[in-house]
């Protein structure tokens, strides 16, 4: 059962081969044992979970039942779940229970899908190795000496471990697609602006999107069909039409013109990526695409430019964390000051307040223009890169990172090494575009991910040519030995 | 691509002791003695990679203002919508009296 994807849990469902309670109890189960290894979730929802199936399975019996009726969801502890323990990975948040639910979880919600509990993360979605969350690393269901990634590290490792079939997970420089790339697993970063930010706590403004984490296209294109649309409760949500994504998922990919991004076969790419990914270009060949070449020349500056706009807006979100109205507040403050300044710094871990401290120097009066307003005109001239490039093809397809997964403590001393994990993935977040990362075969034994990045609103095709490359390949099906049975 | 091995070999720190505790203190954090060179040598190192920025050639080019070409900020009519939900709220604060928010006296 714990091996289905959502579109087969869902007939499973309907044909009454199992019930929603008995899904919800073997997962809850599975999460709760795997804990010591993985460490994947924070909180475990476990009584409104067998709640909320037990009502799903009544509108099933009855035939009242939506298509995700019954299924399972874990959300990423970014998420804000009204009545719930939502930390962001962090001591500031350790005891917050949020009195509203985000949009992203209020949707699913209504869909029918059952909360098994919240995903572990990097801590204010700040890291690339799940290695910053306060409440410990997670491990990689490959190989417990490894990192799955990061941000959303949490999510990819349980849907990696076939802890839950689907995660929600966001996305401001890779933090979907890197750790699904990491985990062998898929993961959707869609448009900015086609999912709400409404409740998702704030990390760079511009850059943030919600998006999905699951083990194949076509489960990503159900959970999508439900999680995207306008909310007028998010100022930059998009007001326009959202297709079925399951409906296109057929389409042929006979005349699809792939455009290959120069850029990312670079000097930093692991040989045994590329060939994986050469591989995977030569499946979409047979398939009937074209494959171009395309040249992204500002795209080498994604990272300074990320670590520029991103620290920038962050400093500014962060403010909010002041130690009064809600969140950590340091023992017996002498002043006001005080109790702000020992607050958060009791409160923030380390690459937190480092990216605080980054977003405050380039924000500080005298280097504004030569940092952040720079750095807002090159995010303009990768933007304008892509752009170009899509006048000529229908999607752009690379690695999804440099190397497959490395170990536990290996980048934690620099931050730089860290952030380069993040090189190919970066560009899509600059120029809002939507992009999914799917499984492509291994290197030294590890998960390789295929990126495909495409236009604006492109979410359908994405997913189309995801699909067609999942019919065509066994990639997605692998589950690490020990999480086999 | 970034050069680290280059850095690496000609590696200064371009922020000094007290520029460091002053952006702690404009960003209100409280920094241990033993986290000031930390942060010194890895904020430098941030600033070093972000220099690479220097280098593009940005003449006429207009800051992004917005992730999506042609879109802005929307706004909502200027109407009554949230109702009053302070006690809710206030149920994760610190420290509440009487509907208040308390810290420390701000005046002597």
């Amino acid at each position: 059962m714990f091996k289905k994807t959502l579109a087969e849990l869902a007939r499973g469902l309907r044909a009454k081969e199992f019930s929603s309670v008995e899904l919800t109890r073997a997962l809850l189960k599975r999460i709760d044992e795997s804990q010591p290894a993985l460490n994947s979730v924070i909180s475990i929802t476990a009584d409104s979970a067998m709640a909320a199936a037990a009502a799903a399975d009544g509108q099933i019996a009855a035939g009242t039942a939506k298509p995700l009726t019954g299924l399972p969801v874990l959300h990423k502890d970014i998420f804000c779940t009204k009545g719930v323990r939502t930390t962001c990975g962090s001591r500031m948040l350790d005891n917050f229970v949020s009195p509203y639910d985000a949009t992203v979880v209020a949707r699913l919600r209504q869909a029918g899908m059952i909360m098994l509990g919240k995903a572990n993360m990097d801590e204010f979605a700040m890291g690339s190795s799940n290695e910053t969350s306060y409440f410990g690393a997670v491990k990689n269901p490959w190989n417990p000496a490894l990192v799955p990634g990061g941000s959303s590290g949490g999510s990819a490792a349980a849907v990696a471990a076939r802890l839950t079939p689907m995660a929600t997970a966001t996305d401001t420089g890779g933090s979907i697609r890197q750790p699904a790339a990491l985990c062998g697993v898929t993961g959707i970063k869609p448009t900015y602006g086609r999912v709400s930010r409404y409740g998702m706590i704030a990390f760079a403004s511009s850059l943030d999107q919600a998006g999905i984490i699951a083990l194949t296209a076509e489960d990503a294109a159900l959970v999508l069909n439900v999680m995207a649309g306008f909310d007028p409760h998010d100022s930059t949500s998009v007001d326009a039409p959202v297709p079925d994504y399951t409906a296109t998922l057929g389409d042929s990919l006979q005349g699809l013109r792939i455009g290959i991004i120069q850029q990312f076969f670079d000097a930093g790419l692991d040989p045994a990526v590329a060939a994986a990914v050469r591989a995977a270009l030569a499946v979409y060949e047979q398939l009937g695409a074209t494959l171009v070449e395309v040249d992204l020349p500002a795209l080498p500056l994604s990272v300074p430019t990320y670590y520029v706009v991103a620290p920038a807006e962050a400093s500014s979100n962060l403010a909010r964390f002041d130690g009064v109205r809600f969140g950590y507040r340091c023992q017996d403050p002498v002043n006001l000051e005080d109790l702000y300044k020992r607050s958060r710094g009791e409160g923030f871990g380390a690459e937190v307040k480092r990216r605080i401290m980054t977003g405050t120097y380039v924000l500080s009066a005298g280097y504004y223009d030569a940092y952040y307003l720079k750095a807002q005109r090159v995010r303009q001239l990768i933007a304008q890169d892509f752009a170009r490039a899509f006048a000529n093809v229908d999607v752009l397809v690379g690695p999804t990172t440099p190397t497959p997964a490395f170990a536990l403590g290996a980048k934690t001393a620099d931050p730089i090494t860290m952030y380069l994990n993040d090189i190919y993935t970066i560009g899509a977040n600059m120029a809002g575009l939507p992009a999914l990362s799917i499984p492509c075969g291994f290197a030294a034994e590890l998960p390789v991910g295929l990126q495909i990045i495409g236009a604006h609103f492109a979410e359908a095709r994405l997913l189309n040519v995801a699909h067609q490359y999942q019919l065509a390949t066994d990639w997605h099906r692998r589950v690490p030995l020990v999480w086999a049975e | 691509m970034y050069d680290f091995a280059h850095t690496l070999r000609n590696f200064f720190m371009s922020l000094d002791r007290a520029q460091i505790q002053s952006i702690a203190h404009l960003a209100r954090l409280n920094l241990s003695e033993a986290e000031v060179p930390v942060y010194q040598e890895s904020l430098s190192r941030i600033v070093d990679l972000v220099s690479q920025l220097e280098g593009a050639d940005t003449v006429d080019v207009v800051p992004m203002a917005h992730p999506l070409p042609g879109l802005a900020q929307r706004l909502r009519p200027d109407e009554v919508v949230e109702t009053d939900n302070h006690e809710t709220y206030q149920r994760n604060a610190p420290q509440v009296e009487a509907g208040l928010y308390l810290v420390p006296k701000v005046i002597e």
